[in-house]
């Protein structure tokens, strides 16, 4: 950055000499700047405690881990068994949750489901056997002490060599951070849920649709956002008014700095710790080609740019072949502010930052209503026209055993081939329980669209606009060959609902507090269709089990962790029950999960 | 003391954690709105007051509203409501309780029955009915509509009606429609909590309410200019 100088330098302050020397490492002549430190090897001693930290010019008290934010990153190995002891040094119950790891159900660090909690100036031993590899990352489950800064990233190495090669790698953890403390956040939402938006349509807009669409136009195409008393512009619920996105922990103004040599590849491990911000991420004047989601390899797509849900994780390539720098650039799904890093095979030279793009104005179709007559704004590209009627394709007549040739066809595949079978997503048709009816929600998606293909709001204009190849879930296929071939035995429907003036959030209309658990019986193979029947993205996490993907391809199911669900959407993933005890179930935004959340019994 | 025992409640939900372990989706939280305090441009000295309270959660608060004039520093008019609010519909709460006037005098009590919510195209919307002694009945219709000229710039119509079902000559009020009145206020939001703003009234009595003001030699139709601010926490 031009206006970099030394004064206004942002860094945590108290006493984390670590993390301040990686502050001044710029300035030693070091290689990194924010890079995380990282502790390596299979026993591991953590402290979560308070930090003073000044991230925007004001002192406040941020948690961590070991005194620095993010926390360090873990460095695992595949089959070995890592033992952690992590200490609780603030004044309330703690834990830290291992994103993704497949392991015990008490050693999954859910307060209330897998364990009590960690109490103040306790210690709690997690051990547990590796059997992946890949990106992932931890955080606390307890209360907002993810928004404030307990979260950080673990590279487990895997047994056999990857895929691909790397000369180089670097971690990048993205997060959303608030001087605000998240409880009064979340009381001002309760108030006043657009509170923090400062997007909303004006006079001016008005005027300017007067002139632009006509009288009728402009009615017609309010009408429904005026009767249903919602905002077209209502994409985050906090936004950058209050929050500064951060790239491993450092602001906008300063930036995290990686080197390269030029014509190194490198591996960017990048990792969604946000609170509740979803990314767009791009590197202007780089390809990046995608390897693993999800800590998965998956088979290599190359792209220009990707959104990240939070609490996912993208593995990308990078060739960087020119002797010239790189903005890594993580733009928020609002448009409201940015995370940024820059790529530079020397700490002389800076990368131009880029604009951000325009706020996005959502449609009909994120309403999960059908688009005949209606207004099709930005949704060109999108396959919405086969949405309706494509559950009753005849699927008997498919031969399962030869899918796997069907793989060179898949991309066009999505909508009616196969479906209801493994691989191809729910035959089932979109069912409102009567729990959905009641002031707890105000809306029900009647036409939900299959979003794979759809690279989501704000991003579907970008190939024509900017020619920039958007990642879709459609592109993600498993490298391994699917592990477990069976149908699904039965399938759960789960509506995602919320009143968002209310600001209350739930599934099925029934928050958290009130529901039974869902029960799954050990070792069957289960189908999850989600709806989502409120405006929002929604990345759902599954603890304890992998979310297999259903993108069109049985032989090759990608295995995720946490899958967004598009705003009027639905979306279909495989689920084999193959862990025993009570797991967790949300939505990862975290002022969403305390109602939008459901405790799974594998018994 | 009930008011205390509230505060005291809501001082909790502020000092411990609401969302721990137990997930507390759904705190104990409180909101204090001074919806109008502003100074009209009248010969008198008028100052109004519209302060606005609940505490509760989602579903079920208990909301304190009160409007209050004063004029060379008397208690023209004195208004204040109890009542315990209810979320039925997306949009709308239903509300019930008691209101008592204390100004002018005598005073008057009535029971009151009403919904509150955001009506289609955005208009916020309060409909009580009022049940009073000797058979007294009342009814209050209150819209109000934002127009954002930019994030922080508003101006907000809003129009106010009474109708009585008989006539109260002690207070000068008739039946039917006795008055309306409309409010234009162009606010700026320092910050969401923070916003000072100018606007007009326009105040018409109507009826025999209209007739007892000419009675008094009052006028029975009024323009004030007003500056004000408004706030909440």
């Amino acid at each position: 950055m031009n206006n970099y100088s030394p004064t206004r330098r942002q860094f945590i302050l108290g006493a984390t000499t670590l993390l301040a020397a990686a502050s001044f490492s710029r300035f030693a002549g070091a290689s990194e700047n924010g890079t995380q430190s990282v502790l390596q090897g299979n026993q591991f001693n953590l402290d979560i405690g308070y930090t003073p930290v000044n991230l925007t010019g004001k002192d406040v008290i941020a948690t961590t881990v070991n005194g620095s934010l993010p926390g360090p990153t873990l460095r695992w190995k595949e089959g070995e068994t890592v033992s952690l002891r992590v200490k609780n040094n603030l004044a309330h119950d703690s834990s830290i949750h291992w994103h993704g790891i497949i392991l015990p159900t008490d050693m999954d660090g859910v307060p209330g489901l897998s364990f009590d909690g960690i109490k103040p100036g306790d210690t709690y031993h997690y051990e547990f056997k590796l059997g992946q590899s890949g990106t992932y990352w931890y955080h606390s489950h307890s209360g907002f002490q993810e928004q404030t800064g307990v979260y950080g990233a673990i590279i487990i190495d895997p047994k056999e060599p990857p895929p691909f090669q790397y000369d180089r790698e670097y971690a990048l953890v993205l997060s959303d951070w608030s001087d605000e403390k998240p409880e009064k956040v979340y009381a001002k939402l309760k108030k006043m849920s657009d509170y923090y938006n400062f997007q909303e349509r004006t006079v001016g807009d008005l005027i300017h649709d007067l002139k632009e669409d006509g009288f009728r136009a402009t009615r017609a195409k309010r009408a429904m956002w005026n009767q249903a008393r919602m905002s077209d512009r209502d994409i985050s619920d906090i936004s950058g008014y209050t929050y500064t996105f951060l790239m491993n922990g450092q602001v906008p103004a300063s930036g995290w700095t990686g080197l390269f040599k030029k014509g190194e590849r490198v591996l960017l491990r990048i990792v969604n710790a946000a609170a509740m911000t979803l990314f767009d991420v791009r590197i202007p004047g780089l390809k990046m080609t995608v390897v693993a989601s999800d800590g998965q390899y998956i088979e290599p797509v190359t792209v220009d740019e990707f959104r990240i849900g939070v609490a996912e994780t993208y593995d990308v390539l990078v060739e960087p072949s020119a002797e010239i720098a790189y903005t890594v650039f993580a733009q928020s799904i609002d448009r409201t502010g940015f995370a940024r890093g820059t790529l530079t095979p020397d700490l002389s030279l800076n990368a131009p930052v880029p604009k951000m793009d325009e706020p996005i104005i959502l449609t009909h179709g994120d309403m999960g209503m059908s688009m005949e007559g209606m207004n099709h704004g930005d949704m060109q590209g999108m396959d919405h026209s086969s949405m309706k009627g494509m559950d009753h394709s005849g699927m008997q007549a498919i031969d399962h055993t030869s899918m796997g040739n069907m793989k060179h066809a898949r991309h066009g595949s999505h909508s009616t081939y196969g479906s209801g079978l493994a691989g191809f997503g729910t035959a089932a048709s979109v069912i409102h329980l009567p729990s959905e009816f009641g002031p707890q929600v105000d809306m029900r998606a009647d036409a939900p669209g299959n979003q794979l293909n759809d690279p989501g709001i704000g991003l579907r204009d970008h190939q024509e606009k900017h020619g920039r190849r958007v990642l879709t879930y459609a592109d993600l296929y498993s490298l391994h060959p699917t592990r477990d071939r069976r149908e699904p035995s039965r399938e759960i429907n789960l509506h995602l609902t919320s009143n968002m003036s209310r600001y209350m959030w739930s599934m099925n209309g029934i928050k958290f507090a009130d529901a039974q658990p869902l029960r799954l019986k050990y070792g069957e193979r289960i189908r999850i269709n989600l709806v989502n029947d409120t405006m929002m993205n929604h990345p759902i996490h599954l603890h304890g089990v992998w979310s297999e993907l259903e993108t069109g391809d049985p032989l090759h199911i990608p295995r995720k962790h946490t899958i967004i669900v598009q705003p009027g959407a639905k979306i279909s993933y495989l689920v084999t029950a193959d862990a025993r005890g009570t797991w967790a179930y949300h939505c990862h935004l975290l002022y969403h999960m305390l109602g939008m959340f459901r405790a799974v019994e594998i018994t | 003391m009930k008011n205390k025992s509230l505060i005291f409640a809501f001082l909790l939900t502020l000092t411990i954690h609401p969302v721990s372990a137990g997930m507390n989706d759904d705190p104990i939280l409180a909101s204090l709105s001074l919806n109008q305090f502003e100074v009209t441009d009248d010969d008198e000295d008028t100052v109004i007051i519209d302060l606005d309270a609940w505490v509760g959660k989602d579903l079920n608060k208990i909301w304190i509203k009160s409007e209050i004039e004063l004029v060379d520093g008397d208690f023209e008019e004195t208004e204040l409501q109890l009542l315990y609010s209810r979320g039925f519909a997306r949009y709308w709460d239903v509300q019930m309780g008691v209101r008592h006037d204390f100004d002018p005098s005598p005073s008057r009590t009535w029971l009151a029955f009403g919904i509150q919510g955001l009506a289609p195209y955005f208009f916020e919307s309060e409909i009580t009915a009022f049940v009073g002694e000797n058979g007294r009945t009342a009814l209050r219709l209150d819209f109000e509509y934002e127009l954002m000229f930019t994030q922080k710039l508003i101006l907000t119509p809003e129009i106010e009606a009474n109708f009585y079902g008989k006539d109260d000559r002690e207070l000068g009020l008739g039946s039917g429609l006795s008055d309306t009145e409309f409010r234009l206020r162009l606010r700026y939001e320092v910050r969401r909590e923070i916003a000072p703003y100018i606007g007009v009234t326009f105040a018409r009595k109507y009826g025999n309410t209209a007739d007892y003001a000419k009675l008094t030699g009052q006028n029975y139709s009024n323009t004030s200019i007003m500056l004000g601010i408004k706030l909440w926490f």
